[in-house]
């Protein structure tokens, strides 16, 4: 479902991404690891179309359509879905007139019709409960005023109405006391089924506790150095991103 | 500009001919007419209008000049609820309106009601109670008055008058609906006259619509005098063609404990310039100035805001905002005067601005003139585009680039018209300001409050009446 291909990726001039390959197909959910400053964000921004990136190499294809090809809006309408590590405040934009507009939008791309007041209240209340927000969202702006852990669940809940294809978590984790990140992965397991996927990008092992993932692979100087089952998470955890770095260097050492 | 002024000579020689008008406004229209003599029509080389000059928009330099007119008397009654398909009293207000410069009426120039409170015509006002009328009217300050002031002074027709006597709470809202329809190129001077009296609460709409494209220049004067512990909330809605020139001089003066409450909003205009001066003449007494302006293609506003604490223990508290987009422009000029011995005043100002396009030119003049060393005060001025970050996230969610602007410009419209306490009054703003935002509210939909259909011409002038 998405392919990447030697992407290689810039800002400002300087080189972030170096060559980055992965394949993620449906039912499946990938993480992504690495230390901080590799790249994971990068990696995310770009399937989410921020303009301020330079692809100089390589390619993205999802549901073989060339990414690129795609405004930042209907990557969303075919499917993906970016849960951000610092979503943005909006002030004055309700939750509801949010969420409303962008899944009726998400519908008429699709050739659907779009949901009435009822229905999409009804369809609110539903996702709430998933990740167990209280709140009036009517009532509250996008994120204004907001705790971590509340936009971490406020990303999950529109994550659950907008019901993606391919989800893109980025450091979704981090802030979390345990009971929200109980609460958010909990919200992303019941999400999951045999025709989405997910990519989880974290910088510790303890999500991936909650979320098992298919796939682990360590992020590391622009490059996906490793790539494993589960246990690598477990093995990385305990012998710390040192490890992975001298393996590089060595690698490099004898690249050369 | 001669041509202008030999104009302004004809109407005013004009005017003193077919007086009838029971103001004693014969003393009032030779000062008005000297003074204007003096000063002329405001020009670009003074600080007040450096921003955006009028002179060169009531005579355009590049276009053969063709004179203003006067419609020296009111038009025929036409039963306006049949003929102004207008929603006005879906936001349960009771409406009184003027056409092209006149109270329109059925034998009715005043409405007395029997809790004393007065509404009507200023000049029928003026006939029956006199005493209470000139105690008021045109109580302004001539060391302050510009060429405008003058020239209204000088051919003025028309206006509403209020009156609310003491300890009278108003329930149903006012609305003045103050209406230009004509083919003709015509010139307005309305002058106001509001009385809030001592315990007594007012809300009032005022609407200035155009029915249709024309080039008329209205120059009002309105002058609101709160007595102790009175309230009014002012609604100042404006909604113009692209031809017109409007100039409001709102004056109000706030004795002990009372509260003043505007909310200025303007969508569509030629140009508009609102001019609001505030007195807080006795202590304890309040004003909160609300300003929301949206303005596209080559319109202009500008809001000149004065605030004057005279006296300590005020508060006065300003937030105006815009949106500018084409080549729209907009001026925000505020000043706050604590006089010496206002000690303990709170003054605050807020500007904010979008300006969506680089041709969009706004400008923000915050001024604060502090002379009591026991105060707080803050202005805040910004001027930017819409958040780049929050654009972003709404697209990421699959909202198309023209709707995520929309629902950025609408939070921020928003802020202002929440600040509106007639429920309905508010609702119907809010789905203004986004059929504003999308395009769709021009001055094709008529008024502001959105009345008739553009191929009924609501009121029909009988060109008879017009003299030139």
């Amino acid at each position: 479902m998405l392919k990447i291909q030697n992407l290689h990726v810039s800002i400002h001039g300087k080189e972030i991404l170096k060559g980055v390959n992965l394949e993620v197909k449906r039912g499946e959910v990938h993480a992504i690891m690495g230390p901080n400053g590799t790249g994971k964000s990068t990696l995310a921004s770009v399937i989410a179309g921020k303009e301020i990136f330079d692809v100089t190499e390589g390619s993205i294809t999802y549901k073989d359509k060339n990414i690129f090809d795609l405004s930042i809006e209907d990557r969303a309408r075919e499917g993906i879905f970016i849960g951000f590590q610092y979503p943005v405040e909006i002030p004055g934009v309700s939750i509801t007139n949010f969420m409303r507009t962008a899944l009726n939008e998400i519908r008429a791309y699709r050739g659907l019709e779009p949901l009435g007041a009822a229905q999409f209240l009804r369809l609110m209340e539903e996702k709430k409960k998933i990740v167990e927000l209280q709140s009036k969202l009517s009532e509250r702006s996008v994120n204004e005023g907001f705790s971590g852990g509340e936009k971490k669940k406020n990303e999950i809940f529109q994550m659950a109405v907008l019901e993606p294809e391919l989800a893109i978590l980025d450091e979704t984790d981090s802030g979390l006391d345990i009971d929200a990140l109980r609460v958010v992965a909990n919200g992303v397991n019941q999400l999951r089924n045999p025709e989405n996927a997910a990519i989880v990008i974290t910088h510790y092992q303890r999500l991936l506790d909650y979320i098992i993932p298919d796939f682990v692979h360590i992020l590391f100087d622009g490059k996906i150095v490793k790539s494993g089952p589960k246990e690598l998470a477990m093995e990385l955890e305990e012998k710390g991103y040192d490890w992975i770095k001298s393996e590089y260097e060595q690698s490099k050492l004898i690249g050369k | 500009m001669e041509r202008f002024n030999q104009t302004i000579e004809e109407l005013y020689r004009e005017m003193i001919q077919i007086d009838s008008l029971q103001i004693p406004c014969r003393e009032l229209r030779d000062q008005g007419m000297a003074l204007f003599r003096e000063k002329g029509i405001p020009h670009g080389k003074m600080e007040k209008w450096r921003h955006k000059a009028i002179d060169t928009l009531l005579v355009k330099p590049d276009q053969p000049f063709k004179p203003y007119l006067i419609q020296t008397e009111p038009s025929p009654y036409q039963p306006i609820d049949q003929v102004f398909k207008c929603e006005i009293k879906n936001i349960g207000t009771i409406s009184y309106h003027l056409l092209n410069g006149w109270y329109i009426h059925q034998n009715k120039p005043l409405d007395i009601r029997d809790n004393g409170v007065i509404v009507g015509s200023i000049n029928a006002a003026y006939q029956q109670f006199p005493e209470l009328v000139s105690h008021y009217f045109n109580q302004l300050d001539p060391e302050k008055q510009d060429g405008l002031i003058a020239l209204n002074q000088a051919l003025f027709t028309d206006g509403i008058f209020i009156y609310v006597p003491d300890n009278v709470v108003v329930e149903t809202p006012i609305q003045i609906v103050s209406l230009v329809d004509t083919l003709q190129k015509l010139m307005i001077q309305h002058h106001h006259l509001v009385i809030v009296g001592k315990n007594s609460q007012l809300s009032l709409v005022h609407c200035n619509d155009s029915v249709h494209e024309e080039n008329s220049f209205i120059n009002n004067i309105l002058e609101i005098n709160l007595e102790a512990n009175a309230q009014l909330h002012y609604y100042k809605m404006e909604n113009k063609d692209a031809q017109s020139i409007l100039v409001n001089n709102t004056f109000v003066n706030q004795a002990a404990d009372s509260r003043f409450t505007s909310n200025m909003i303007t969508f569509n205009c030629g140009y508009v310039r609102n001019s609001l001066e505030v007195h807080l003449k006795e202590e304890g007494s309040d004003a909160n100035l609300y300003g929301l302006y949206l303005v596209d293609r080559k319109q202009y506003i500008d809001n000149q805001v004065n605030v004057i604490h005279h006296v300590p223990h005020c508060t006065s508290n300003q937030i105006y905002k815009g949106i500018a987009d084409d080549e729209a422009g907009a001026n925000f000029s505020g000043h706050i005067y604590v006089a010496k011995d206002a000690q303990q005043t709170a003054a605050y100002q807020i500007n904010r601005n979008i300006a969506l396009t680089d041709e969009a030119k706004i400008t923000t003049r915050p001024f604060l003139e502090i002379y009591a060393d026991d105060v707080k005060c803050s202005h805040g001025a910004t001027i930017g585009q819409l958040d780049e970050n929050a654009m972003f996230y709404l697209r990421t969610r699959g909202i198309c680039l023209r709707n995520a602007r929309m629902l950025l410009m609408f939070a921020f419209a928003n802020e202002i018209a929440n600040l509106v306490l007639i429920e309905k009054l508010r609702e119907r703003l809010n789905d203004m300001i986004k059929r504003r935002l999308s395009g769709e509210l021009t001055i094709c939909d008529q008024c502001m409050m959105n009345c008739a259909d553009k191929e009924n011409l609501i009121y029909d002038i009988d060109t008879t009446r017009l003299r030139s």
